[in-house]
């Protein structure tokens, strides 16, 4: 940029400050409002339920939360491209099975499982982000579709075969219970994965790429994005975290089946949305998409201690989604009036 | 001066399906040029400007850069090859923030290859400041307004060492100041030896700011030289200059009484105070640019937008703003400009298009008669002389020539007082266009009201008897038959001539 240094004519465009900051604390408020809703209910369940706060049961919320939030960020990776992929739970199933039978019949060493279990997540994710960019199918259709497939493959795998905790190894069994610093270790992985996804996606050039496919998908083409290889990418690293996920819910577990993680998928975009991610791409963020997650899942927890009939549990899950789908429709409304005000002052 | 064209089209050609909208077309932009692009609506003028930039290639001919072919993938090879595009309608991400739009891709990197934000948007704020705009780096564009959009535009353009500018229309959002602003930006440009590309339909700013012109028709350059010494006449019988007359009938029928009557129908920053009638067996054409408010006015009389004040008659009696229903009820029927998203149901069958209209006459106690649908199909397919196969195909099978007609019949099942149609022809081939044509005609013939909305110059001043003049959401001109000629509706509607009828 080499424009001469001496200025245009001057400025008749009024550059309205106040937008933003409007926005942004709407955007934080859904964070923070996520952070209120939790602390209100722990408060409330405790005050019923002292128990609820007691180590062992927070440390099952945690851990059933990790694998969940695990899923989560990597499924709001691929919705803020404005696709979705269903087949995570799926995903999770097959290298949840695959882990224990490499561990019952071939014997491999821990982190081979996990890099075996991790390659074969995102080789699934390649599959599935090669029909919808190069495919250009429907990403709800193909992974409908994918879902359906990889747990047929499982069930045909495993024919009806059960794979208990005594065929795996102990250390790798411990990985899913054991707590460093009091702090469940399947939870700091989470956490760590959490970490690192959210800063690729809040500040290299390739995270805001993806912002930028779900926000307008023809303007990112015309802006020299690769947009079939982003949107790729982005199945592959979904893929290879359901993988990872997988792995993990067999340490956790020990008992695994064809069945294992069958449904999740559902739990884990609910989550994504509760978190803040609109449906149609183009903004949400990874932390937004746990706390999502750990909302869920402090809920289903609650419920159990408050001796709940467990039907309320999806009851209330599907009620906090329409209020979250309804929160963000408010939101766009009031945002695009204020912006008509807007052009209507300049217009006169 | 350099003579070697920066960037260059050689012999290019491009066809959509029958359509040819480029024909051997070779354009090139030297340093320090700014060229004028001109043509009527469909000339040909968008396809020669995504084929610069990188959006499509060429069927025949090459792009040439710096005097050596050139194979563009995509956008982004045009872009690193210079070529900096502000198209027509702004290309933006709306949930990202103005910074983040004006240098996706390019963000200035940290440690770690991070984007560095406070970077980012200094040398945002600092470009914003260069061209003397208050916009914000840091707020999201949802929520700016179509101006300030076009100059997050044109911030982006700058941003990056654009050895060539092509702007597609960009001032048509634009209000004066920001015009000026836009030409500062360009003259900057063009000092520093880069190439610009400019397309605009108002003649003046051709004249103020352009060096050289290329002058496009029917997808073929009929003209390449030096702006200087060419009058505003010149270049309109350039655009235009083609035989009239025989190719589009209009025969001529007994004028009755006004059928439809709008009076000061207003939408607030869209079009105002617009009044004029429509009267038995006339065809009024609506002409003007594109964004004149023409589909809009044509919009509000149908109710689908409610206007600010105003009011529409039909037969003398009051139409009930803001209702379609009551608009069709009254007697209008709408043929809308984009057939395939407004004026039909692409997926279902040809009767069930047809139809539509008449969903309360062709069902007994709630149920639709497959029978009296076929029958209403058929009796129209063969009046309209629809080419189809079956009526039982999707509409979408059929060329956009039969579609069109598909929507007329649908209208005209209806047993219409006024038709309104927007852009009769647009994609149409030419024969078909002579057939639509002659039914307008026999429509009006038998007594039929008809507003006609088109951009194509030679079928308003065919068809039309009067020809009213939009520019810039106002009645400019009422031209009579005899008076409406290409130079005085191009005149009145570039806004040369504010002569308010």
């Amino acid at each position: 940029m080499s424009v001469e240094a001496s200025r245009a004519p001057a400025s008749a465009t009024a550059g309205p400050a106040g937008g933003r900051q409007l926005v942004d604390t709407l955007l934080r408020a859904r964070e923070l409002g996520l952070l209120a809703v939790l602390a209100l209910l722990v408060i409330g369940t405790t005050i019923a339920e002292p128990r609820f706060l007691d180590g062992q049961s927070v440390r099952d919320v945690l851990l059933n939360v990790a694998i969940v939030a695990l899923l989560a960020i990597g499924q709001t990776v691929v919705v803020v491209t404005r696709n979705i992929d269903l087949s995570i739970a799926s995903v999770m199933g097959i290298v949840a099975f695959g882990t224990g039978v490499l561990f019952a019949d071939h014997g491999v060493a821990i982190p081979v499982a996990f890099i075996v279990g991790v390659l074969a997540g995102a080789g699934f994710g390649l599959v599935n982000g090669a029909l919808v960019s190069v495919g250009r199918v429907p990403s709800l259709v193909v992974t409908l579709g994918t879902l359906y497939v990889i747990r047929g493959i499982d069930f045909l795998w495993a024919k009806g075969r059960q794979i208990n905790a005594a065929q795996m190894p102990d250390s790798f069994l411990s990985l899913g219970s054991s707590s460093i610093a009091g702090i469940p270790v399947l939870t700091l992985i989470t956490l760590a994965v959490l970490l690192v996804v959210g800063t690729v996606m809040r500040s290299s050039r390739m995270g805001r790429e993806l912002y930028a496919i779900g926000s307008n998908p023809d303007a990112a083409n015309l802006a020299g994005i690769r947009v079939g290889r982003r949107v790729l990418g982005a199945f592959v690293a979904s893929g290879a975290l359901a993988g990872l996920a997988g792995v993990l819910y067999a340490a956790r577990f020990g008992t695994v089946d064809a069945n294992a993680a069958q449904g999740q998928e559902l739990a884990v975009v609910a989550a994504v949305v509760v978190g803040g991610v609109a449906i149609f791409g183009g903004s949400g963020t990874v932390y937004g998409a746990a706390l999502g997650a750990l909302l869920l899942g402090t809920i289903s927890s609650a419920l159990v201690i408050l001796k709940v009939n467990p039907f309320w549990d999806q009851a209330i899950n599907g009620l906090l989604l329409l209020v979250a789908i309804a929160l963000d429709r408010l939101l766009a409304l009031r945002v695009s009036s204020l912006l008509q005000k807007r052009s209507g002052r300049r217009a006169r | 001066m350099s003579d070697t064209p920066i960037i260059a089209l050689q012999g290019a050609s491009k066809s959509y399906g029958a359509v040819r909208a480029a024909r051997d077309v070779s354009i090139a932009l030297r340093p320090g040029e700014v060229r004028a692009l001109a043509g009527e609506n469909g000339a040909g003028k968008s396809t020669i400007v995504r084929m610069l930039a990188g959006v499509q290639r060429p069927d025949l001919g090459e792009v040439v850069v710096d005097g050596r072919p050139a194979h563009f993938h995509g956008p982004a090879d045009a872009r690193d090859a210079g070529v900096a595009v502000i198209y027509q309608e702004p290309t933006l991400f709306p949930d990202l923030s103005v910074a983040e739009n004006v240098m996706m891709g390019r963000q200035p990197l940290g440690s770690l290859r991070r984007i560095d934000r406070r970077a980012l948007h200094e040398s945002v704020r600092e470009l914003m400041d260069r061209l003397g705009v208050r916009l914000d780096p840091e707020e999201p564009v949802r929520g700016l307004s179509i101006a300030d959009q076009q100059i997050v535009e044109i911030a982006k353009a700058l941003s990056f060492d654009a050895r060539v500018l092509i702007m597609d229309e960009p001032t048509a959002a634009l209000s004066g100041p920001e015009v000026e602003r836009l030409f500062w930006v360009v003259r900057a440009l063009q000092q520093r030896g880069a190439a610009i590309l400019f397309i605009s339909h108002r003649l003046e700013e051709i004249f103020a700011i352009c060096t050289t012109v290329t002058v496009l028709r029917d997808g073929e350059v009929t003209f390449d030289g030096a702006r200087e010494g060419l009058t505003a006449d010149a270049l309109i019988q350039k655009m235009v200059g083609r035989e009239l007359g025989q190719l589009f009938p209009k025969s001529d029928a007994e004028i009755g009484g006004a059928v439809l009557t709008v009076s000061r129908l207003t939408r607030e920053g869209v079009f105002v105070d617009v009044s004029f009638e429509v009267r038995r067996g006339e065809i009024v054409a609506l002409a003007g640019l594109v964004g004149a408010g023409r589909s809009e006015v044509a919009r509000a009389i149908f109710g689908i937008d409610r206007p600010d004040a105003g009011h529409v008659e039909v037969g003398g009696r009051r139409l009930k703003a803001g209702s379609p229903s009551a608009a069709m009820a009254a007697g209008i029927g709408l043929v809308p400009e984009d057939r395939r998203e407004q004026g039909l149901v692409m997926d279902l069958s040809i009767e069930r298009n047809v139809g539509l209209t008449r969903l309360q006459a062709l069902s007994r106690i709630g149920v639709i008669g497959r029978g009296s649908e076929q029958k209403l199909a058929s009796t129209w397919a063969q009046r309209l002389r629809i080419k189809a196969h079956r009526l039982a195909d999707p509409v979408g099978f059929l060329s956009g020539g039969n579609q069109q007609k598909v929507v007329l019949a649908k209208w005209l099942a209806t047993d219409p007082k006024v038709l309104m149609i927007d852009e009769p022809t647009r994609g149409i081939d030419v024969g078909t266009k002579a057939e639509v044509h002659r039914l307008m005609s026999e429509l009006a013939g038998r007594g039929l009201a008809v507003l006609m909305i088109s951009s194509e110059l030679p079928e308003v001043l065919g068809m039309a008897d009067p020809v009213l003049v939009m520019h810039e959401g106002r009645l400019v001109r009422e031209l009579s038959r005899a008076e409406a000629d290409e130079q005085t509706v191009v005149r009145a509607a570039t806004g040369q001539q504010e002569v308010v009828a």
